[in-house]
């Protein structure tokens, strides 16, 4: 394992001891057969098992069990729901996982402000649930709305298939009050704007409990929109399609959501909700339009107009709210779809300028025949988020270390083709080695320094979203500067 | 000029501990603490890097000219959605480092909420490339983002990539004889319904609201709400963006960020409400603002004003100490000898 893991020695008695001390028995899980829920998340091909698991239920216990593991110089690792897909909150094995399961409530919604104060264990999907009945909603939607916590969308900076027109969890989120490891308290931001001093909010989102641990969350809510319909458009082309969506942004449209899936995705997940997707065509595109009634006819107009002109060979647009919600079940669906057709698939999240899609899809298509492993894709097609969907069994000898080997090389060619190597999942310990491709050693290094301004030991989550120098060293893949590789002639598709 | 001539320039400063002061265009040197070190003049490090209208970015270096890059996008039929004041000849590298957004940042969002990435020299000259051009990108620490309204004190921001957006296809705006409590509520009332506000100005008794989208909801949103259609609106909200409105006259100018929903503070003065009552103008000395604006859960920036009395206020809402502490952490991670812009954000970074 990484050297992150041998720099710390826990005195596994000596913790229990102290966490007994300042937890109830009931907030505290010491047995191996308790603590085995949680020796991964949502990325379950690495598991750790931890020492210990506190699920406190006040800020002062949270603060109290960071002061005394700050003591005794143990890793802490946050968790919210376990639905990462990075590992972000996989357990240390000499250390502590910090459940924020218990912080479940909604501690205040104010319709007038537009905004709730939330716990950082209540449900992504909860919040917008309890404010339907004032026509507002919270505006994030990753796909695992129903069981993914405020807490880890803010960890994660979770986006959804909304983002390009209401933006990630940083757009979204005005305050969080966090508690460090040496158990210090801060608010940072408020209901009003442009906070005083650096915007920290903008280092917490997305800092993947590296920096603190969020107690408290203020989120804004945004009007429900009056109408939404979605236009589903076939290509017999992956190419064409692309430059669909390239079309649909130059006509100076921003769709609420811009979707695209493949022939093998599509496949996946007709037989398991059937949406009604065109399962000839080589790719769909899911275009939705929100907002007046007025604006959603204009709109659609628009987009049909455009679709047309792209060379679609199909195009529907939804006539219900039922069949709305239809086209986007497959979607949303696509996971789980692609989980029944597979013993186990392995999700990639890099981003990559729209116009590079063609180019990637090919690559991937190349590089199912060099693993020997199938492939589907979705893709958030608005703001360049692929999720490749690589099919292996874990079962078979050999097959998962190609799965990695096939992730890690798209990966690299999203940061080759100018994107990143995640849009919304987080490096947590699966793109720990890609960081390394992505950033070159100066970067990495503020990323420490800043990481050390916050936790100076190190002590939370160690060894995830930073890779160390050594690390690199032993990973040996080059930094790719400004999507020029080092030794362009060599073949890498 | 040339990046390498920047980083010689912050080389030199590091290795003799002499503190720069960046300087763009000068346009904000009204705005935040004192103005200390030698000025290293950056603009002229400047010009469009990259352009790609369907990608919905640009790149651009720290020295261009906000109406340049305004043009290009114009041409495309693009915007910056945040709506910056340009005060003339503002460039991206003080309008990022400033960190101060338009009229339209109650719909659209702030410059952070459009910052892609970021090519910073931090303290000791090192030219760093942090975020990039893409739309979602959670690799790393979002330091680009962190640079909009630092004011320059982590770094050299020598090149941006921003998020752009479409300009709306319509904008109508409208007038109302509101007084303030008025105005506050109805901004409120609007701002929970689905309608397309995309900026707001009270002055004098008097709320203009601009409605902005596809032509069919504007149209609806106008029959809706009433009002009086304002002619000239290009003009008028030009002059609220380039604060030449007459509400922005006043000598000394406190500008006050508070909930959207917040009362009235109990203060004299108030020249201007914007944001949907989130930003809140006040004008003349004010000893009670800065304990008004926290107890509403805000904060009070004094905005402009004369030298001594900036020396005497500082500029910004002071720190709790342990939050001050970190910003010193922080600030030392980038500049560990302090050269970038000292005092500009407070007197102790």
């Amino acid at each position: 394992m990484a050297p992150e893991q041998s720099r710390f020695q826990t005195d596994r008695a000596l913790l229990a001891s102290r966490l007994r001390g300042i937890l109830p028995p009931h907030c505290l899980l010491l047995d191996d057969e308790d603590l085995r829920p949680y020796e991964c998340d949502g990325l379950t091909a690495y598991r750790e098992m931890p020492l210990a698991v506190c699920l406190p239920e006040t800020e002062a216990q949270v603060v109290d069990v960071l002061r005394t593991c700050h003591q005794l110089g143990v890793p802490v690792v946050a968790r919210g729901a376990g639905t990462g897909l990075s590992g972000g909150a996989m357990p240390h094995a000499q250390g502590v996982v910090l459940s924020l399961a218990r912080f479940n409530r909604i501690l205040r919604l104010d319709p007038q402000a537009r905004l709730a104060v939330v716990q950082p264990g209540v449900r992504n999907l909860a919040v917008s649930e309890a404010a339907a009945p004032f026509g507002l909603y919270y505006a994030p939607d990753p796909s695992s709305q129903i069981a993914c916590t405020l807490g880890g969308n803010v960890a994660e900076n979770s986006g959804g298939v909304h983002c390009l027109k209401y933006g990630l969890t940083v757009h979204n989120v005005l305050r969080v009050r966090v508690v460090s490891i040496e158990g210090e308290v801060f608010e940072i931001g408020s209901a009003a704007p442009d906070m005083p001093g650096y915007d920290l909010l903008a280092l917490l989102v997305g800092s993947e409990g590296m920096l603190g641990v969020v107690t408290e969350v203020t989120v804004k809510l945004v009007p429900k929109p009056e109408l939404a319909q979605v236009v589903m458009a076939s290509f017999d082309d992956v190419g064409k399609a692309g430059e669909a969506v390239a079309a649909i942004i130059a006509a100076g449209i921003i769709p609420a959501g811009l979707e695209m899936m493949d022939k093998p995705a599509t496949a996946a997940v007709e037989p398991f909700v059937q949406a009604g997707y065109d399962l000839d065509a080589v790719a769909i595109l899911l275009c939705e339009s929100d907002g007046t009634p007025e604006e959603v006819a204009e709109e659609i107009a628009r987009v049909i107009a455009v679709l047309n002109a792209a060379g679609a060979s199909e195009i529907r647009v939804s006539q219900s709210e039922a069949e709305r919600l239809r086209f986007w079940a497959g979607r949303k669906a696509a996971f789980p779809a692609v989980g029944r057709i597979t013993p186990d698939y392995y999700c990639m999240d890099g981003t990559i300028p729209r116009k590079r899609l063609a180019e990637m899809l090919s690559a991937i298509a190349d590089m199912e025949q060099k693993y020997g492993l199938r492939c589907a894709n979705v893709f958030h097609a608005g703001d360049g988020n692929l999720h490749p969907l690589i099919m292996y069994d874990a079962a078979k000898p050999g097959e998962w270390a190609r799965a990695e080997a096939f992730g890690a090389e798209i990966l690299e060619l999203s940061v080759a083709l100018g994107g990143s190597i995640t849009g919304e999942h987080g490096v947590g310990i699966e793109k720990i080695n890609q960081m390394c491709v992505q950033y070159a050693t100066p970067e990495l290094e503020v990323f420490r320094r800043v990481k050390a301004a916050f936790d100076e030991e190190g002590l939370l989550n160690p060894g995830k979203a930073v890779p160390s120098l050594h690390r690199c060293a032993e990973y040996g893949r080059m930094h790719v500067h400004q999507g020029a590789l080092k030794f362009p002639e060599l073949e890498r598709f | 000029m040339q990046l390498d001539s920047l980083v010689d320039a912050v080389r030199t400063a590091y290795a003799q501990r002499l503190p720069l002061r960046v300087r763009g265009a000068g346009s904000k040197d009204f705005y935040g603490g004192m103005l200390a070190g030698d000025v290293l003049e950056v603009g002229g490090y400047r010009g469009i890097v990259a352009y790609e209208p369907t990608e919905l970015y640009l790149t651009a270096r720290c020295g261009t000219p906000l109406t340049e890059i305004e043009d290009a996008l114009a041409e495309q039929g693009q915007m910056l959605a945040f709506e910056p004041p340009r005060f003339g000849v503002a460039t991206l590298g003080g309008c990022v480092a400033a960190g101060l957004s338009g009229p339209r940042r109650q719909q659209a969002g702030a410059v952070r909420d459009f910052v892609l990435g970021a090519k910073l020299i931090d303290g000791t000259g090192q030219a760093l490339n942090f975020g990039g051009q893409v739309m979602k990108n959670v690799a790393g620490y979002d330091v680009s983002r962190l640079l909009a309204g630092s004011l320059g004190t982590l770094g050299l921001i020598a090149e941006v990539t921003l998020k752009v957006l479409p300009r709306p296809v319509a904008e109508q705006t409208l007038l109302f004889e509101f007084d303030e409590a008025e105005a506050i509520a109805r901004l409120n009332a609007w701002g929970a319904q689905p309608l397309p506000v995309s900026a707001s100005f009270w002055h004098e008794g008097r709320l203009a609201l601009r409605l902005s989208g596809a032509a069919a909801a504007v149209e609806a949103a106008c029959r809706r709400l009433g009002g009086t259609p304002l002619e000239a609106a290009d003009a008028f909200w030009h002059s609220v963006r380039e604060q030449s409105h007459a509400a922005f006259s006043a000598s000394v100018l406190w500008r006050l960020a508070l909930p959207s929903t917040a009362v009235e503070p109990g203060l004299d003065g108030l020249v201007a409400i914007e944001w949907g009552g989130a930003l809140r103008w006040y004008a003349g000395e004010q000893g009670a603002i800065r304990g008004a604006a926290s107890r509403l859960g805000g904060h009070a920036v004094l905005y402009r004003a004369p030298e001594s009395l900036r020396c005497l206020e500082g500029a910004f809402t002071a720190l709790p100490p342990a939050m001050l502490a970190l910003h010193r952490r922080l600030k030392k991670a980038f500049d560990p000898k302090g050269i970038f812009n000292p005092g500009r954000l407070y007197a102790e970074l």
